[in-house]
Protein backbone atom coordinates (compact mmCIF):
# COMPACT_ATOMS: atom_id res chain seq x y z
CA UNK A 1 0.00 0.00 0.00
CA UNK A 2 1.09 3.54 -1.08
CA UNK A 3 2.15 5.77 2.53
CA UNK A 4 3.47 8.97 3.09
CA UNK A 5 7.13 8.86 3.99
CA UNK A 6 6.04 10.34 7.65
CA UNK A 7 3.71 7.38 8.13
CA UNK A 8 6.33 5.22 6.89
CA UNK A 9 9.13 6.71 9.35
CA UNK A 10 6.13 6.27 12.33
CA UNK A 11 5.49 2.48 11.69
CA UNK A 12 8.75 1.82 11.68
CA UNK A 13 9.39 3.21 14.96
CA UNK A 14 6.72 1.60 16.67
CA UNK A 15 7.97 -1.89 14.99
CA UNK A 16 11.40 -1.42 16.33
CA UNK A 17 10.51 -0.23 19.81
CA UNK A 18 8.25 -3.19 19.51
CA UNK A 19 11.09 -5.54 18.74
CA UNK A 20 13.23 -4.28 21.29
CA UNK A 21 10.16 -5.00 23.86
CA UNK A 22 10.32 -8.60 22.42
CA UNK A 23 13.65 -9.29 22.54
CA UNK A 24 15.21 -6.68 25.31
CA UNK A 25 14.07 -9.27 28.25
CA UNK A 26 15.30 -12.19 26.61
CA UNK A 27 18.74 -10.97 26.68
CA UNK A 28 18.71 -8.95 30.24
CA UNK A 29 19.95 -12.71 31.55
CA UNK A 30 23.06 -12.47 29.52
CA UNK A 31 25.08 -8.97 31.20
CA UNK A 32 23.30 -10.40 34.90
CA UNK A 33 25.01 -13.45 35.01
CA UNK A 34 28.35 -12.31 35.29
CA UNK A 35 27.89 -10.58 38.47
CA UNK A 36 29.97 -10.06 41.36
CA UNK A 37 27.82 -9.18 43.84
CA UNK A 38 24.84 -11.75 45.12
CA UNK A 39 22.19 -9.60 43.76
CA UNK A 40 19.90 -9.04 40.78
CA UNK A 41 20.47 -5.37 40.71
CA UNK A 42 20.76 -3.63 37.10
CA UNK A 43 23.54 -3.19 35.87
CA UNK A 44 25.55 -5.69 37.54
CA UNK A 45 28.64 -5.26 39.06
CA UNK A 46 32.68 -6.73 38.18
CA UNK A 47 32.56 -10.20 36.59
CA UNK A 48 32.89 -13.13 37.43
CA UNK A 49 32.24 -16.97 36.34
CA UNK A 50 31.16 -17.76 39.83
CA UNK A 51 26.77 -18.76 39.02
CA UNK A 52 28.11 -20.60 36.72
CA UNK A 53 30.09 -22.95 38.97
CA UNK A 54 27.15 -22.76 41.73
CA UNK A 55 25.32 -23.80 38.49
CA UNK A 56 27.31 -27.19 37.95
CA UNK A 57 27.99 -27.99 41.37
CA UNK A 58 25.10 -27.17 43.77
CA UNK A 59 23.22 -30.05 43.81
CA UNK A 60 20.17 -28.38 44.08
CA UNK A 61 20.61 -27.19 40.45
CA UNK A 62 22.29 -29.67 38.57
CA UNK A 63 20.19 -32.25 39.72
CA UNK A 64 16.86 -30.45 39.05
CA UNK A 65 18.47 -29.92 35.21
CA UNK A 66 19.27 -33.58 34.77
CA UNK A 67 15.65 -34.37 36.42
CA UNK A 68 14.13 -31.78 33.73
CA UNK A 69 16.52 -33.75 30.78
CA UNK A 70 15.13 -36.87 31.84
CA UNK A 71 11.39 -35.57 32.21
CA UNK A 72 11.79 -34.28 28.76
CA UNK A 73 13.22 -36.93 26.58
CA UNK A 74 11.07 -39.74 27.90
CA UNK A 75 7.76 -36.80 27.64
CA UNK A 76 9.33 -36.06 24.19
CA UNK A 77 9.25 -39.90 23.23
CA UNK A 78 5.92 -40.82 24.62
CA UNK A 79 4.36 -37.86 23.35
CA UNK A 80 5.29 -38.29 19.99
CA UNK A 81 4.43 -42.10 19.81
CA UNK A 82 0.84 -41.68 21.36
CA UNK A 83 0.40 -38.38 19.09
CA UNK A 84 1.04 -40.08 16.30
CA UNK A 85 -0.93 -43.09 16.35
CA UNK A 86 -3.61 -40.33 17.64
CA UNK A 87 -3.49 -38.13 14.42
CA UNK A 88 -2.90 -41.41 12.00
CA UNK A 89 -6.44 -42.56 13.77
CA UNK A 90 -8.18 -38.93 13.52
CA UNK A 91 -6.74 -38.69 9.61
CA UNK A 92 -8.86 -42.17 8.88
CA UNK A 93 -11.77 -41.60 10.86
CA UNK A 94 -15.49 -40.08 9.80
CA UNK A 95 -15.25 -35.96 10.16
CA UNK A 96 -17.68 -35.59 12.12
CA UNK A 97 -16.60 -38.16 15.21
CA UNK A 98 -12.80 -37.02 14.29
CA UNK A 99 -13.32 -33.32 15.02
CA UNK A 100 -14.88 -33.44 18.10
CA UNK A 101 -12.04 -36.07 19.74
CA UNK A 102 -9.41 -33.81 18.28
CA UNK A 103 -11.39 -31.32 20.08
CA UNK A 104 -11.41 -32.90 22.49
CA UNK A 105 -7.16 -33.95 22.90
CA UNK A 106 -6.95 -29.98 22.20
CA UNK A 107 -8.43 -29.26 25.95
CA UNK A 108 -5.21 -29.30 27.52
CA UNK A 109 -3.82 -26.22 25.51
CA UNK A 110 -6.79 -23.95 27.28
CA UNK A 111 -7.55 -25.20 30.24
CA UNK A 112 -6.24 -23.07 32.88
CA UNK A 113 -2.78 -23.58 34.12
CA UNK A 114 -3.67 -23.45 37.72
CA UNK A 115 -7.05 -25.30 37.65
CA UNK A 116 -5.24 -28.59 36.06
CA UNK A 117 -2.28 -27.98 38.53
CA UNK A 118 -4.80 -28.40 41.59
CA UNK A 119 -7.04 -30.94 39.68
CA UNK A 120 -3.83 -33.37 38.90
CA UNK A 121 -2.29 -32.25 42.62
CA UNK A 122 -5.37 -34.08 44.30
CA UNK A 123 -5.23 -37.35 42.18
CA UNK A 124 -1.72 -37.79 42.51
CA UNK A 125 -1.86 -36.94 46.64
CA UNK A 126 -4.55 -39.65 46.63
CA UNK A 127 -2.03 -42.22 44.16
CA UNK A 128 1.61 -41.19 45.73
CA UNK A 129 2.62 -40.17 42.45
CA UNK A 130 3.54 -36.43 44.00
CA UNK A 131 7.27 -35.77 43.48
CA UNK A 132 7.85 -38.76 41.45
CA UNK A 133 9.32 -39.38 37.86
CA UNK A 134 5.76 -40.94 36.56
CA UNK A 135 4.06 -38.36 37.86
CA UNK A 136 5.92 -35.82 36.17
CA UNK A 137 6.22 -37.73 32.73
CA UNK A 138 2.16 -38.32 33.06
CA UNK A 139 1.21 -34.62 33.36
CA UNK A 140 4.11 -32.90 30.64
CA UNK A 141 2.86 -36.09 28.28
CA UNK A 142 -0.83 -34.45 28.30
CA UNK A 143 0.24 -31.23 28.06
CA UNK A 144 3.05 -32.06 24.91
CA UNK A 145 0.10 -34.08 23.15
CA UNK A 146 -1.67 -31.64 21.51
CA UNK A 147 1.54 -30.23 20.05
CA UNK A 148 2.58 -33.63 18.24
CA UNK A 149 -1.18 -33.80 16.95
CA UNK A 150 -0.95 -30.48 15.33
CA UNK A 151 2.42 -30.87 13.65
CA UNK A 152 1.56 -34.71 12.68
CA UNK A 153 -1.90 -33.88 11.54
CA UNK A 154 -0.29 -30.82 9.28
CA UNK A 155 1.85 -33.18 7.66
CA UNK A 156 -0.78 -35.88 7.31
CA UNK A 157 -2.93 -33.18 5.65
CA UNK A 158 -0.31 -33.24 2.75
CA UNK A 159 0.24 -36.70 2.50
CA UNK A 160 -1.20 -38.48 -0.87
CA UNK A 161 -2.69 -41.40 0.79
CA UNK A 162 -2.62 -43.07 -2.43
CA UNK A 163 1.40 -43.58 -2.72
CA UNK A 164 0.07 -46.30 0.89
CA UNK A 165 -2.36 -47.81 -2.12
CA UNK A 166 0.11 -47.84 -4.74
CA UNK A 167 2.87 -49.51 -2.27
CA UNK A 168 0.41 -52.11 -1.56
CA UNK A 169 -0.67 -52.67 -4.87
CA UNK A 170 3.17 -53.46 -5.46
CA UNK A 171 2.87 -55.89 -2.73
CA UNK A 172 4.17 -53.82 -0.15
CA UNK A 173 2.77 -55.02 3.48
CA UNK A 174 0.97 -52.70 5.42
CA UNK A 175 3.91 -52.40 8.14
CA UNK A 176 6.37 -51.98 5.01
CA UNK A 177 4.16 -49.76 3.21
CA UNK A 178 3.99 -47.70 6.35
CA UNK A 179 7.76 -47.71 6.95
CA UNK A 180 8.91 -47.37 3.71
CA UNK A 181 6.44 -44.87 2.15
CA UNK A 182 4.43 -43.22 5.16
CA UNK A 183 7.49 -42.92 7.89
CA UNK A 184 9.64 -40.75 5.51
CA UNK A 185 7.16 -38.51 4.45
CA UNK A 186 5.64 -37.56 7.93
CA UNK A 187 8.80 -37.37 9.68
CA UNK A 188 9.33 -33.45 9.40
CA UNK A 189 6.09 -33.51 11.40
CA UNK A 190 7.51 -36.30 13.70
CA UNK A 191 10.20 -34.47 14.76
CA UNK A 192 8.86 -31.15 15.33
CA UNK A 193 6.44 -32.68 17.49
CA UNK A 194 9.00 -34.04 19.15
CA UNK A 195 10.65 -31.04 19.37
CA UNK A 196 7.69 -29.09 20.63
CA UNK A 197 7.06 -31.35 23.11
CA UNK A 198 10.48 -31.38 24.50
CA UNK A 199 10.05 -28.05 24.73
CA UNK A 200 7.05 -27.58 26.52
CA UNK A 201 8.01 -30.28 29.26
CA UNK A 202 11.33 -28.96 29.62
CA UNK A 203 9.69 -25.40 30.31
CA UNK A 204 6.71 -26.82 32.55
CA UNK A 205 6.24 -24.72 35.30
CA UNK A 206 2.17 -24.20 36.83
CA UNK A 207 1.28 -28.28 37.06
CA UNK A 208 5.21 -28.95 38.54
CA UNK A 209 5.25 -26.41 40.80
CA UNK A 210 2.37 -28.52 42.37
CA UNK A 211 3.58 -32.26 42.04
CA UNK A 212 7.35 -31.38 42.58
CA UNK A 213 8.54 -32.07 46.01
CA UNK A 214 11.56 -31.31 47.78
CA UNK A 215 13.06 -34.85 46.45
CA UNK A 216 12.33 -34.23 42.69
CA UNK A 217 11.78 -30.76 41.23
CA UNK A 218 12.75 -29.79 37.46
CA UNK A 219 14.27 -26.70 36.69
CA UNK A 220 11.43 -24.37 36.03
CA UNK A 221 10.59 -25.39 39.51
CA UNK A 222 13.61 -24.59 40.93
CA UNK A 223 14.17 -20.92 38.78
CA UNK A 224 10.70 -20.37 40.07
CA UNK A 225 11.96 -21.13 44.22
CA UNK A 226 15.06 -19.28 43.82
CA UNK A 227 13.59 -16.22 42.28
CA UNK A 228 10.55 -16.09 45.25
CA UNK A 229 13.52 -16.69 47.84
CA UNK A 230 16.22 -14.47 47.47
CA UNK A 231 18.04 -12.62 44.20
CA UNK A 232 20.29 -15.48 43.39
CA UNK A 233 22.05 -14.67 39.97
CA UNK A 234 22.35 -18.52 39.34
CA UNK A 235 19.12 -18.01 37.71
CA UNK A 236 20.32 -15.61 35.21
CA UNK A 237 23.32 -17.99 34.55
CA UNK A 238 20.63 -20.79 34.34
CA UNK A 239 19.02 -18.44 31.98
CA UNK A 240 21.81 -17.71 29.18
CA UNK A 241 22.96 -21.19 29.32
CA UNK A 242 19.22 -22.16 27.91
CA UNK A 243 19.16 -19.49 26.01
CA UNK A 244 22.62 -20.31 23.97
CA UNK A 245 21.45 -24.16 23.98
CA UNK A 246 18.35 -23.01 22.25
CA UNK A 247 19.96 -20.87 20.26
CA UNK A 248 22.61 -23.52 19.33
CA UNK A 249 19.96 -26.19 18.56
CA UNK A 250 17.71 -24.01 16.78
CA UNK A 251 20.46 -22.44 14.80
CA UNK A 252 21.41 -26.36 13.91
CA UNK A 253 18.10 -27.13 12.78
CA UNK A 254 17.70 -24.00 10.46
CA UNK A 255 21.00 -25.13 8.75
CA UNK A 256 19.94 -28.61 8.48
CA UNK A 257 16.46 -28.11 7.03
CA UNK A 258 17.97 -25.65 4.70
CA UNK A 259 20.10 -28.31 3.49
CA UNK A 260 17.88 -30.90 3.11
CA UNK A 261 15.35 -28.42 1.33
CA UNK A 262 18.43 -27.84 -1.27
CA UNK A 263 19.35 -31.22 -1.96
CA UNK A 264 15.55 -32.28 -2.72
CA UNK A 265 14.84 -32.86 -6.24
CA UNK B 1 0.77 -49.39 13.65
CA UNK B 2 0.00 -52.73 12.45
CA UNK B 3 0.91 -54.98 15.22
CA UNK B 4 -2.52 -56.19 15.41
CA UNK B 5 -2.09 -57.10 11.80
CA UNK B 6 -4.98 -59.97 11.09
CA UNK B 7 -3.59 -62.66 9.03
CA UNK B 8 -7.04 -63.69 7.62
CA UNK B 9 -8.25 -63.10 4.31
CA UNK B 10 -9.38 -59.81 2.79
CA UNK B 11 -12.97 -59.61 4.02
CA UNK B 12 -12.59 -59.80 7.71
CA UNK B 13 -9.36 -57.23 7.48
CA UNK B 14 -11.53 -54.95 5.66
CA UNK B 15 -14.75 -54.94 8.30
CA UNK B 16 -11.98 -54.38 11.30
CA UNK B 17 -10.59 -50.99 9.13
CA UNK B 18 -13.68 -49.16 10.48
CA UNK B 19 -12.32 -49.42 14.23
CA UNK B 20 -9.04 -49.54 13.90
CA UNK B 21 -8.65 -45.61 13.37
CA UNK B 22 -10.76 -45.55 16.78
CA UNK B 23 -8.23 -48.17 18.31
CA UNK B 24 -5.13 -45.58 17.51
CA UNK B 25 -6.37 -42.25 19.31
CA UNK B 26 -7.43 -44.50 22.20
CA UNK B 27 -3.83 -44.75 23.87
CA UNK B 28 -4.32 -40.81 23.96
CA UNK B 29 -7.72 -40.50 24.69
CA UNK B 30 -7.10 -43.58 27.70
CA UNK B 31 -4.59 -40.84 29.39
CA UNK B 32 -6.10 -38.11 28.25
CA UNK B 33 -9.16 -39.27 30.30
CA UNK B 34 -6.74 -40.21 33.30
CA UNK B 35 -5.09 -37.13 33.54
CA UNK B 36 -6.97 -34.40 32.31
CA UNK B 37 -10.71 -35.69 32.84
CA UNK B 38 -10.41 -37.18 36.01
CA UNK B 39 -8.61 -34.61 37.92
CA UNK B 40 -10.81 -31.90 36.90
CA UNK B 41 -13.68 -34.43 37.63
CA UNK B 42 -12.55 -34.41 40.67
CA UNK B 43 -12.04 -30.91 41.68
CA UNK B 44 -15.99 -29.98 40.01
CA UNK B 45 -16.35 -32.80 42.87
CA UNK B 46 -15.30 -31.28 45.04
CA UNK B 47 -16.25 -28.37 44.65
CA UNK B 48 -19.33 -29.69 45.65
CA UNK B 49 -18.94 -31.89 48.51
CA UNK B 50 -16.35 -30.64 50.97
CA UNK B 51 -17.01 -29.61 53.41
CA UNK B 52 -20.78 -31.31 53.29
CA UNK B 53 -22.87 -31.52 49.63
CA UNK B 54 -24.18 -28.30 48.04
CA UNK B 55 -23.20 -24.68 46.82
CA UNK B 56 -22.06 -23.49 49.60
CA UNK B 57 -18.64 -22.63 47.92
CA UNK B 58 -20.18 -20.51 45.41
CA UNK B 59 -22.46 -18.80 47.31
CA UNK B 60 -19.57 -17.88 49.35
CA UNK B 61 -17.00 -17.47 46.26
CA UNK B 62 -19.71 -14.93 44.61
CA UNK B 63 -20.78 -13.40 48.56
CA UNK B 64 -17.37 -12.60 49.29
CA UNK B 65 -16.29 -8.74 48.10
CA UNK B 66 -13.18 -9.91 47.82
CA UNK B 67 -13.28 -12.54 45.81
CA UNK B 68 -15.42 -10.17 42.90
CA UNK B 69 -12.73 -7.59 43.13
CA UNK B 70 -10.45 -10.64 42.45
CA UNK B 71 -12.24 -11.82 39.70
CA UNK B 72 -13.21 -8.59 38.20
CA UNK B 73 -9.15 -7.40 38.74
CA UNK B 74 -8.73 -10.80 36.32
CA UNK B 75 -10.84 -9.27 33.94
CA UNK B 76 -9.51 -6.02 33.43
CA UNK B 77 -6.43 -6.75 33.47
CA UNK B 78 -6.53 -9.43 30.65
CA UNK B 79 -8.91 -6.51 29.03
CA UNK B 80 -5.50 -4.35 29.16
CA UNK B 81 -3.34 -7.39 28.00
CA UNK B 82 -5.16 -7.81 25.62
CA UNK B 83 -5.41 -4.07 23.84
CA UNK B 84 -1.58 -3.40 24.33
CA UNK B 85 -1.19 -6.50 22.46
CA UNK B 86 -3.64 -5.79 19.59
CA UNK B 87 -2.09 -1.93 19.25
CA UNK B 88 1.41 -3.39 19.31
CA UNK B 89 0.80 -6.15 17.07
CA UNK B 90 -1.13 -4.22 14.47
CA UNK B 91 1.23 -2.19 13.14
CA UNK B 92 4.39 -4.84 13.53
CA UNK B 93 2.03 -7.83 11.71
CA UNK B 94 1.76 -5.26 8.96
CA UNK B 95 5.50 -4.23 8.92
CA UNK B 96 6.15 -8.07 8.41
CA UNK B 97 3.47 -8.28 5.03
CA UNK B 98 5.60 -4.66 3.57
CA UNK B 99 9.21 -5.58 3.91
CA UNK B 100 11.12 -7.49 1.75
CA UNK B 101 11.89 -11.37 2.90
CA UNK B 102 15.68 -10.62 4.44
CA UNK B 103 13.66 -7.89 6.98
CA UNK B 104 10.92 -10.19 7.51
CA UNK B 105 13.20 -12.84 8.75
CA UNK B 106 14.75 -10.61 11.34
CA UNK B 107 10.71 -9.75 12.44
CA UNK B 108 10.12 -13.05 12.77
CA UNK B 109 13.40 -13.85 14.68
CA UNK B 110 12.06 -10.82 17.30
CA UNK B 111 8.90 -12.93 17.93
CA UNK B 112 10.07 -15.84 18.39
CA UNK B 113 13.26 -15.43 20.30
CA UNK B 114 11.60 -14.97 23.73
CA UNK B 115 10.43 -18.59 23.69
CA UNK B 116 13.84 -19.92 23.64
CA UNK B 117 14.49 -19.00 26.97
CA UNK B 118 11.69 -20.33 29.41
CA UNK B 119 9.37 -18.62 31.08
CA UNK B 120 10.50 -18.19 34.19
CA UNK B 121 13.46 -17.09 32.88
CA UNK B 122 11.63 -14.50 30.81
CA UNK B 123 9.61 -13.46 33.89
CA UNK B 124 12.78 -12.85 36.03
CA UNK B 125 14.04 -10.73 33.39
CA UNK B 126 10.94 -8.27 33.84
CA UNK B 127 12.01 -8.53 37.63
CA UNK B 128 15.11 -7.41 36.88
CA UNK B 129 13.99 -4.69 34.62
CA UNK B 130 10.50 -3.39 36.54
CA UNK B 131 12.24 -2.91 40.43
CA UNK B 132 12.71 0.15 41.32
CA UNK B 133 16.12 0.70 41.05
CA UNK B 134 15.60 -1.46 37.40
CA UNK B 135 16.48 0.28 34.09
CA UNK B 136 13.32 1.33 33.09
CA UNK B 137 12.48 2.94 36.81
CA UNK B 138 16.16 4.62 35.92
CA UNK B 139 15.07 6.42 32.39
CA UNK B 140 12.05 7.05 33.70
CA UNK B 141 13.70 9.19 36.95
CA UNK B 142 15.95 10.72 34.16
CA UNK B 143 13.27 11.92 32.39
CA UNK B 144 11.27 13.74 34.97
CA UNK B 145 9.53 11.23 36.26
CA UNK B 146 9.88 10.47 39.91
CA UNK B 147 8.13 8.14 41.77
CA UNK B 148 6.61 5.71 39.44
CA UNK B 149 5.80 1.98 41.07
CA UNK B 150 6.04 -0.71 38.17
CA UNK B 151 6.98 -3.58 40.25
CA UNK B 152 3.80 -5.27 42.49
CA UNK B 153 1.39 -2.63 40.33
CA UNK B 154 -0.93 -3.51 38.06
CA UNK B 155 0.72 -1.94 35.16
CA UNK B 156 3.56 -4.21 35.77
CA UNK B 157 1.89 -7.43 35.57
CA UNK B 158 0.30 -5.93 32.14
CA UNK B 159 3.56 -4.59 31.08
CA UNK B 160 5.12 -8.52 32.01
CA UNK B 161 2.10 -10.34 30.55
CA UNK B 162 1.81 -8.46 27.11
CA UNK B 163 5.52 -9.18 26.27
CA UNK B 164 4.59 -13.04 26.57
CA UNK B 165 1.54 -13.13 24.64
CA UNK B 166 2.75 -10.63 22.02
CA UNK B 167 3.42 -13.71 19.57
CA UNK B 168 0.01 -15.39 19.96
CA UNK B 169 -1.02 -12.02 18.40
CA UNK B 170 0.96 -10.96 16.14
CA UNK B 171 1.20 -14.53 14.23
CA UNK B 172 -2.52 -14.84 13.87
CA UNK B 173 -2.59 -11.52 12.45
CA UNK B 174 0.05 -11.98 10.64
CA UNK B 175 -1.32 -14.96 8.90
CA UNK B 176 -4.50 -13.26 7.93
CA UNK B 177 -2.86 -10.40 6.48
CA UNK B 178 -0.39 -12.12 4.46
CA UNK B 179 -3.52 -13.61 2.70
CA UNK B 180 -5.50 -9.98 1.97
CA UNK B 181 -4.87 -8.97 -1.71
CA UNK B 182 -2.78 -5.05 -1.85
CA UNK B 183 -4.69 -3.98 -5.01
CA UNK B 184 -7.66 -4.11 -3.27
CA UNK B 185 -6.13 -0.75 -1.51
CA UNK B 186 -4.45 0.52 -4.91
CA UNK B 187 -8.02 0.17 -6.26
CA UNK B 188 -9.62 2.37 -3.34
CA UNK B 189 -6.52 4.81 -3.91
CA UNK B 190 -7.11 5.14 -8.03
CA UNK B 191 -11.03 5.61 -6.98
CA UNK B 192 -9.84 8.34 -5.09
CA UNK B 193 -9.97 7.33 -1.49
CA UNK B 194 -6.55 9.12 0.86
CA UNK B 195 -4.28 6.52 1.72
CA UNK B 196 -6.19 6.76 5.78
CA UNK B 197 -9.77 6.24 4.24
CA UNK B 198 -8.43 3.36 2.12
CA UNK B 199 -6.90 1.47 5.04
CA UNK B 200 -10.11 2.40 7.07
CA UNK B 201 -12.66 1.64 4.79
CA UNK B 202 -10.95 -1.55 2.99
CA UNK B 203 -7.71 -3.06 4.91
CA UNK B 204 -8.88 -2.64 8.08
CA UNK B 205 -12.44 -5.05 8.30
CA UNK B 206 -10.25 -7.40 5.92
CA UNK B 207 -7.29 -7.49 8.96
CA UNK B 208 -10.17 -8.02 11.53
CA UNK B 209 -10.13 -11.99 11.37
CA UNK B 210 -7.05 -12.22 12.75
CA UNK B 211 -7.65 -9.26 15.26
CA UNK B 212 -10.26 -11.24 16.38
CA UNK B 213 -8.64 -14.80 16.25
CA UNK B 214 -5.40 -13.38 18.16
CA UNK B 215 -7.54 -11.16 21.03
CA UNK B 216 -9.74 -14.39 21.85
CA UNK B 217 -6.40 -16.54 22.26
CA UNK B 218 -4.83 -13.81 24.14
CA UNK B 219 -7.33 -13.31 26.45
CA UNK B 220 -7.95 -17.03 26.88
CA UNK B 221 -4.32 -17.31 27.71
CA UNK B 222 -4.47 -14.23 29.85
CA UNK B 223 -7.03 -15.16 32.04
CA UNK B 224 -5.49 -18.19 33.13
CA UNK B 225 -1.80 -16.68 33.84
CA UNK B 226 -0.55 -17.63 36.92
CA UNK B 227 3.32 -17.20 37.11
CA UNK B 228 3.71 -13.44 35.61
CA UNK B 229 1.15 -12.46 37.98
CA UNK B 230 2.86 -14.37 41.10
CA UNK B 231 6.62 -12.78 40.78
CA UNK B 232 5.51 -9.36 38.97
CA UNK B 233 2.60 -8.58 40.85
CA UNK B 234 1.82 -7.49 44.50
CA UNK B 235 -1.23 -8.10 46.60
CA UNK B 236 -3.34 -5.47 44.76
CA UNK B 237 -2.77 -6.93 41.66
CA UNK B 238 -4.00 -10.61 42.38
CA UNK B 239 -5.28 -12.53 39.89
CA UNK B 240 -8.24 -15.63 40.40
CA UNK B 241 -4.94 -17.94 39.88
CA UNK B 242 -3.17 -16.64 42.43
CA UNK B 243 -6.30 -17.38 44.72
CA UNK B 244 -6.89 -20.79 43.99
CA UNK B 245 -3.37 -21.57 44.84
CA UNK B 246 -3.90 -19.71 48.31
CA UNK B 247 -6.82 -21.54 48.99
CA UNK B 248 -5.15 -25.09 47.97
CA UNK B 249 -1.82 -24.89 48.95
CA UNK B 250 -1.48 -22.59 51.92
CA UNK B 251 -5.13 -22.76 53.53
CA UNK B 252 -6.05 -26.63 52.40
CA UNK B 253 -9.58 -25.08 51.24
CA UNK B 254 -10.30 -27.57 48.77
CA UNK B 255 -13.64 -26.46 48.61
CA UNK B 256 -13.49 -23.41 47.78
CA UNK B 257 -10.06 -23.67 45.61
CA UNK B 258 -12.09 -26.27 43.79
CA UNK B 259 -15.02 -23.60 42.67
CA UNK B 260 -12.59 -20.81 41.87
CA UNK B 261 -10.85 -23.00 39.42
CA UNK B 262 -14.44 -24.41 37.98
CA UNK B 263 -15.49 -20.61 38.18
CA UNK B 264 -12.48 -20.18 35.88
CA UNK B 265 -12.83 -23.03 33.77
CA UNK B 266 -16.12 -22.28 32.50
CA UNK B 267 -15.16 -18.90 31.85
CA UNK B 268 -12.70 -19.80 29.50
CA UNK B 269 -14.90 -22.40 27.83
CA UNK B 270 -17.72 -20.34 27.36
CA UNK B 271 -15.43 -17.63 25.69
CA UNK B 272 -14.21 -20.30 23.72
CA UNK B 273 -17.82 -21.41 22.52
CA UNK B 274 -18.80 -17.59 22.00
CA UNK B 275 -15.68 -17.09 20.44
CA UNK B 276 -15.59 -20.15 17.82
CA UNK B 277 -18.92 -19.59 15.74
CA UNK B 278 -17.81 -15.68 15.43
CA UNK B 279 -14.29 -16.63 14.37
CA UNK B 280 -15.18 -19.77 11.90
CA UNK B 281 -17.61 -17.12 10.40
CA UNK B 282 -15.45 -14.25 9.92
CA UNK B 283 -12.32 -16.74 8.53
CA UNK B 284 -14.64 -17.26 5.54
CA UNK B 285 -16.07 -13.91 5.10
CA UNK B 286 -12.30 -13.31 4.97
CA UNK B 287 -11.92 -16.41 2.21
CA UNK B 288 -14.58 -15.36 0.06
CA UNK B 289 -13.24 -11.22 -0.29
Amino acid sequence: MEMKPLTRVILGLVCLLVAIWLVAPTLVVVPMSFNENKSLAFPPQGFSWQWYQNFFTNPDWSSSFLNSLKVASVVAVLATVLGTLAAFGLDRMKAGPASLLRMLMLTPMVVPGVVLAIGIYAVYLDTHLVGTMLGFVLAHTILALPFVLIAVSASLEVFDRRLETAAASLGAGALTAFRTVTLPLILPGMLSGLLFAFATSFDEIVVSLFIANPYLKTLPVQIFSSITRDADPTVAAVGTILLFATTILIGGGMLLLGRERKGRP
Amino acid sequence: MSAHEPTTPSAPKRAGWAWRPFALTLPALVLLAAVIGYPLLTIVLRSLSEPQWGAQNYVWFFGAPINLTVLQRTFTISAWVTIVCVICAYPYAYLMTAVGPRVRLVLVLCVLIPFWVSGVVRTLSWVILLQDSGVINSLLRAAGFDGIRLIRTQTGVVIGMAQVLLPFMILPLYSVMKGIDLRLMRAAQSLGARPSRAFFTVYLPLSLPGVYAGAIIVFILALGFYITPALLGGPRSTMLSTLVQTQVLSLLQWGRGGAMGVVLLVTTFVLLALAAPVMRSRYREAGRS
